[in-house]
């Protein structure tokens, strides 16, 4: 038995396609990124050596400091919406929908699964101010207020872009935390409830000390996928106005391809990377402490 | 599916005493259900009115878009002529073809490659597997602009710039972490005792594989299979990437030039091209949600 399932000609024809492909596709190619953040020029006019001079250069650019400020506030403020406005509507949909939360739950799942450009190029629209007043600056006329020009400023724009992240993922975040909660034990909750601990304090006291493992996971994968944010801020607002709703993902992007600098653009997602990598290691040192935990 | 009937949470009415003393609904109980209610549909209408709005939009006419109120309904509820505006004149039908000849292609490719891989990560048994998982997994966390310059100038080494290639190349091997991550969770949560068993009855591993292994994750496979469909449907990053010519664009890349294409004046047309990017989803979404909700949050790690 052992020899059928280690047989060795047996993992290569198996694990052998796959690992060629992404051995090919994506490891040599990080190391190959790596390589360019030496050089200078691109794919069509062919590349010269520069040494450190696009390390330099990231130190000094001003549009780099901008980009990361804007990965770093957009990542760690978007978390916290997205997680927090989930586990309201977990809570919600546990405690006071109950039984009949399912079909609430698969709609507000739905915008998960919508392309992002899509969404993206609604919320133009919702947020238009001008030929045509949208849904949003209807609203708010209504109320008095008035229109808001959204995308004129860098400050209204972060908050349409961080509005349409949280209308698009809040459902998925909900199911992620609504699987944790259910998951406490019914008897837990029943003492708390003998003890008089109900509606708030239960919750406060109770629940969130419970759900704090899943809690932290669903902050985990937030900030991961958040630092890479590119598609909706592309398709929204295209870093504009200037480059003050510009990621990190997007000024590699124009570096690279606008501008054609590959070393450049290399150097920036290294950076990118980066930060990537220190979320990562600070997940498996996080999750390695629940493992012992528990 | 039976996912539906999770057992949602039964929280223990209030206290039975309080039940048994009032017969009819004491207005406490009564309040609370308006609350709810109330509750509820704020949360569906931030959800679902934009979606409404869009579809209402699509049906509209230039001249509707710019004189009456954004809340109105359409005057006709058969104006059809932007959903034809936008497929003719704007090429969505051609970017919807790309995205099919190019999505399924590196789907298929992935689970392939991916479940064989998960299979031989997780059932059989060598040095060094784990150091191979922990290597695919953290192809997971590499943003697609680490790799994204290097494959370009690859592609325009071999000569393959101008096709769909780059794109199902691209796509296969960018879906394999998640892929091999989750079958490999998949094929751990079945008993070692029945590949075991099938090697004692003198099966060769490919039987294994093929005839116990394959059946046993079947709904897994068809569960990764949708959430990497939503994942390459929806890429932007690849797909404007490797995309050169107008005749060569996804839907998702098509769709974000279509309002370069016609200005932002163009609603009806605009409104209609989103609508028909969105429908797509929305059908696979409206047979298939509980096992998409079970499937996206099983991937979550991707974030």
């Amino acid at each position: 038995m052992r020899h059928v399932l280690g047989d060795k000609r047996a993992i290569a024809l198996l694990l052998g396609p796959a690992l060629l492909v992404y051995t090919l596709v994506m490891l040599v190619p990080v190391v190959w990124s790596f390589g360019y953040t030496f050089f200078e020029g691109n794919a069509i006019t062919g590349f010269e050596p520069v040494g450190l001079d696009n390390f330099t250069r990231l130190l000094h650019d001003p549009d780099v400091r901008t980009a990361t400020w804007f990965t770093v506030r957009f990542a760690v403020l978007l978390t916290l919406v997205q997680v927090i406005v989930g586990y309201l509507l977990a809570l919600f949909y546990v405690f006071v929908l109950r039984r009949s939360s399912g079909i609430v739950r698969t709609l507000v799942f739905f915008p998960v699964v919508l392309p992002t450009v899509a969404v993206a190029l609604l919320f133009q629209q919702l947020f238009e101010s001008a030929p045509r007043t949208g849904p949003v600056n209807a609203l708010l006329e209504a109320v008095g207020i008035g229109s808001v020009d959204w995308f004129a400023s860098g400050t209204t724009a972060f908050w349409v872009i961080i509005a349409m992240e949280t209308w698009r993922s809040m459902g998925f975040y909900a199911v992620l935390l609504y699987a944790g909660l259910v998951d406490i034990p019914e008897e837990t909750l029943e003492s708390a409830r003998l003890d008089g601990a109900s509606g708030f304090r239960l919750v406060r006291h109770i629940v969130v000390p419970l759900s704090l493992p899943v809690l932290l996971s669903a902050v985990i994968f937030s900030i991961n996928g958040t630092l890479k944010v590119f598609d909706s801020v592309l398709a929204l607002t295209n870093g504009g106005p200037g480059n003050q709703t510009t990621p990190l993902t997007l000024y590699m992007y124009q570096t690279s391809f606008t501008y054609g600098e590959y070393g450049y653009g290399s150097s920036i997602a290294l950076l990118l990377t980066m930060f990537c990598l220190v979320v990562t290691l600070v997940i498996f040192r996080s999750s390695r402490r629940d493992l012992t935990k528990a | 599916m039976s996912q539906t009937m999770t057992p949602a949470r039964v929280t223990p009415p209030p206290a039975p005493t309080d039940r048994r003393q009032r017969r009819r609904r004491p207005p406490h109980v009564v309040r609370r259900s308006i609350w709810t209610g109330a509750l509820t549909a704020f949360v569906l209408v931030i959800v679902v009115y934009p979606l409404v709005w869009l579809v209402l939009g699509s049906l509209k006419t230039q001249s509707e878009f710019l004189n009456n109120p954004t809340f109105a309904l359409p005057e006709s509820w058969t104006n059809f002529s932007n959903y034809v505006t936008a497929v003719t004149d704007g090429n969505l039908g051609t970017y919807a073809r790309n995205s099919v000849l190019a999505v399924f292609p590196s789907l298929a490719i992935t689970i392939l490659l991916g479940v064989a891989a998960g299979f031989a990560l997780e059932v059989m048994v060598w040095k060094g597997r784990g150091t191979t998982l922990l290597l695919f997994l953290a192809g997971i966390m590499v943003p697609g602009q680490m790799i994204l310059l290097p494959l370009f100038t690859m592609y325009f080494e071999v000569g393959i710039t101008g096709t769909l290639w780059p794109l199902i190349i691209t796509y296969s091997a960018i879906g394999l972490p998640l892929t091999v991550f989750m079958m490999a969770t998949f094929f751990r949560n079945v008993p070692r005792e029945i590949f075991e068993a099938a090697t004692l009855d003198g099966a060769n591993i490919f039987r294994t594989f093929f005839s116990i292994g394959l059946p046993l994750v079947r709904n897994a496979i068809f569960t990764v299979a949708l959430v990497q469909f939503f994942f390459i449907w929806n890429d932007l990053l690849i797909a404007l990437t490797f995309t050169n010519r107008d005749d060569l664009r996804t839907i998702q890349v098509g769709l974000l030039n279509f309002r370069g294409q016609f200005g932002q004046v163009d609603y009806g047309p605009t409104f209609a091209a989103i609508c028909l990017n969105v429908f797509g989803t929305l059908a696979i979404y409206l047979f298939l949600n509980q096992r998409v909700m079970k499937g996206m949050t099983a991937g979550s790690v991707k974030g």
